[in-house]
């Protein structure tokens, strides 16, 4: 599957396509099949993200969980901090990255 | 240390609010993210992995505690709790919301402080030896040069532009603590009938094509100093490939046309340069040099120290350096504890280091491109109240230049550049190597890891070190040996075939034990390597 992400524009927080809306977490991620582009400008021009840009992920009972480490690490937060990840209290967080 | 005068102050608090605007603007939808991306980068603001990040400009290093006090408020107040000290000797904050970026600027305009030309193709922060000052071996205090260099680089209309990212670093000791030759323009002042100046050397670097600078001048006069590398920079920014980023920096130029011919070219343009007049009138030099004048030491110091106790003994064998004048001394504070993040400081740490300066180091601190503290002028007697004080705050390491000394970029917990992580693997050297009389019986072993071929991690420096990269879509970890930052200065060679993360830790102790099996009487490890070659290493990891 394809998923959409990017930062939010005055946090930088990173953000992810829902199907109409930007989520903080990954799992609220949906396919955006050929589409992801052109959600990419549109909401770029709306300015409720930036830079965003599409990228693989693998279907899971958990959510979408993104092909690459680097966007596994956007995802969650830096492995060497957990208490600054979204699932600090989640002590596989660090499994599902790696 | 250098105080503002109006002019600095009003060209600081001009560019903040120059930001200011240019960020209302972004948030407006004035500008595209295209638009604003070179201004963002021009006061320092990255988009990073998780939010933007922050690189605060430290002019060689230098800091009062005032300044640190601040960097640990930025942190408490905008970020996360705590900042990062880089191999530039500059902080970074990872966790910064762009609304409040131009509110973070102004805060450090009121400690002398910014964020400019930390980034974009322009001349960056000086860097210089963090001992400048204190060091026994130095023939001057290379500051009041780096700082003349800071003013005549900061905003220069002729070099905002430049092919490529433009590095200086200024040394004054024949010992290089700075990685000056692994600069664009490397400057080691030297004496010679009594006249002061500069060795000058130009085009080396680390990243993709790593270089040694070559020594293209033996002696500039110090009054000629500025004209010359105006010149040097006008030959660079004249032919340097704006075509190809990979080829734009000047080290590639001087590849290309040779270190004579492009000594050649700068002396024509030197010869030219000079007419203009642009060398400072004495005054004003003396006037910047008049801030670092050394501070009032108390006469009549023991040197004498009460080593009893055996963990403040290790500290000292380790950390504190010989200062220049009698009863005083250097102390580094490590910022590499066992398993933790390489150049992590957390706010309450910042504040009590600028505590500490303040109290014992006529408020002065010093950054360290290999990512540690200094507190550059301690009287000998007041060193166990303030190893005391470090070490019920985790900082009191005592393995300076040790392998658990470890130089880590951020790497891929944080770079979006990066392909491998770096921090994970510092950890877990570092505890592989916990025991101290391992480290020291492993002596002086630079060990420096980069999560990709840019090399903020200064691999290509290190006695060892590890460069990270992403074998479809895993990361994986290349060995090198034999690097060198210091006088000694020299490339690592890649081993052989990469590694696993657990995999390099394995490799990096079967060469320590080949290390200890070969080495000679005060042999180090990278002398041992140059001696006996790579074979005996190669056999004992990959046979």
């Amino acid at each position: 599957m394809k998923i959409l992400t990017g930062n939010d524009l005055a946090s930088g927080d990173v953000v992810w396509w829902t199907g109409e809306s930007w989520s903080r977490h990954v799992e609220d991620s949906v396919d955006v099949n050929e589409h992801g582009e052109a959600i990419a400008r549109a909401e770029e021009g709306a300015r409720r993200v930036n830079v965003p840009y599409v990228i693989e992920a693998q279907a899971t009972p958990e959510g979408p969980r993104p092909a690459h480490i680097k966007d596994r690490i956007r995802a969650l937060g830096p492995t060497i901090r957990p208490d600054l990840t979204l699932k600090p209290a989640d002590p596989d967080a660090g499994n599902w990255v790696i | 240390m250098y105080q503002y005068d109006t002019y600095d102050q009003s060209a600081v608090d001009a560019r903040v609010e120059e930001f200011r605007d240019q960020v209302a603007r972004r948030l407006s939808g004035a500008l595209s993210e295209d638009q604003f991306k070179p201004l963002r980068l021009m006061n320092g603001l990255y988009l990073q992995l998780h939010a933007y990040m922050l690189r605060v400009a430290v002019p060689y290093g230098t800091l009062s505690g005032q300044q640190m006090h601040m960097l640990a408020h930025i942190a408490r107040k905008y970020d996360r709790g705590y900042g990062h000290f880089t191999t530039r000797q500059n902080i970074q904050y990872n966790w910064i919301k762009l609304d409040e970026a131009p509110d973070i600027l102004a805060e450090l305009a009121t400690v002398e402080m910014h964020a400019i030309q930390t980034s974009g193709n322009c001349i960056r922060n000086i860097s210089s030896d963090q001992y400048a000052g204190a060091a026994a071996d130095e023939v001057a205090d290379p500051r009041p040069w780096a700082e003349l260099l800071r003013q005549w680089s900061s905003f220069h209309p002729e070099f905002s532009y430049l092919p490529r990212k433009f590095k200086i670093c200024v040394i004054a000791s024949a010992e290089d603590r700075a990685a000056m030759r692994l600069h664009d323009i490397g400057i080691e002042l030297v004496k010679r009938d009594g006249v002061l100046g500069g060795r000058i050397f130009a085009g080396g670097g680390m990243g993709r094509t790593p270089m040694i600078a070559p020594e293209i001048k033996d002696f500039v006069a110090a009054d000629d100093l500025l004209s010359y590398l105006e010149a040097a920079l006008r030959v660079y920014n004249r032919h340097g490939r704006r075509d190809n980023i990979y080829k734009a920096r000047i080290k590639i130029l001087i590849h290309e046309i040779g270190a004579k011919e492009y000594k050649r070219q700068v002396e024509e343009e030197f010869a030219h340069v000079k007419t203009l007049g642009i060398d400072p009138p004495l005054a004003e030099f003396d006037r910047i040099a008049a801030f670092f004048a050394p501070p009032a030491w108390e006469q009549g110091l023991s040197d004498d120290l009460d080593l009893s106790d055996p963990d403040f003994r290790l500290w000292v064998d380790q950390n504190v350096i010989a200062h220049q004048t009698p009863g005083y001394a250097i102390a580094n504070i490590s910022l590499k504890p066992i398993g933790g993040i390489p150049g992590d400081a957390s706010a309450d740490q910042i504040d009590l280091m600028a505590d500490l300066a303040t109290r014992y180091s006529f408020d002065e601190l010093r950054v360290t491109h290999a990512q540690n503290i200094v507190l550059p002028h301690v009287k000998k007697a007041d060193l166990y109240t303030i190893w005391q004080a470090l070490d019920e705050a985790g900082l009191a390491t005592a393995n300076l230049d040790l392998i658990s000394d470890i130089i880590a970029c951020p790497g891929l917990d944080y770079c979006s550049l990066a392909n491998a992580r770096s921090i994970p693997l510092a950890q877990k050297i570092g505890q592989r190597f916990a025991d101290p009389e391992r480290q020291r019986d492993l002596g002086e072993l630079k060990l420096k890891i980069s999560g990709c071929i840019n090399a903020c991690g200064h691999h290509h420096a290190g006695h060892i070190g590890i460069l990270g990269v992403d074998r479809k879509g895993t990361e994986n970890y290349q060995l090198l040996f034999g690097g060198s930052g210091a006088e000694d200065v020299s490339l690592a060679k890649i081993i052989g075939p990469g590694f696993s993360e657990d995999g390099v830790v394995d490799a990096i102790e079967k060469a320590t034990d080949v290390y200890k099996a070969l080495r000679t009487d005060g042999e180090r490890f990278v002398d041992t390597y140059r001696r006996v070659g790579m074979d005996p290493f190669k056999e004992a990891i990959y046979g």
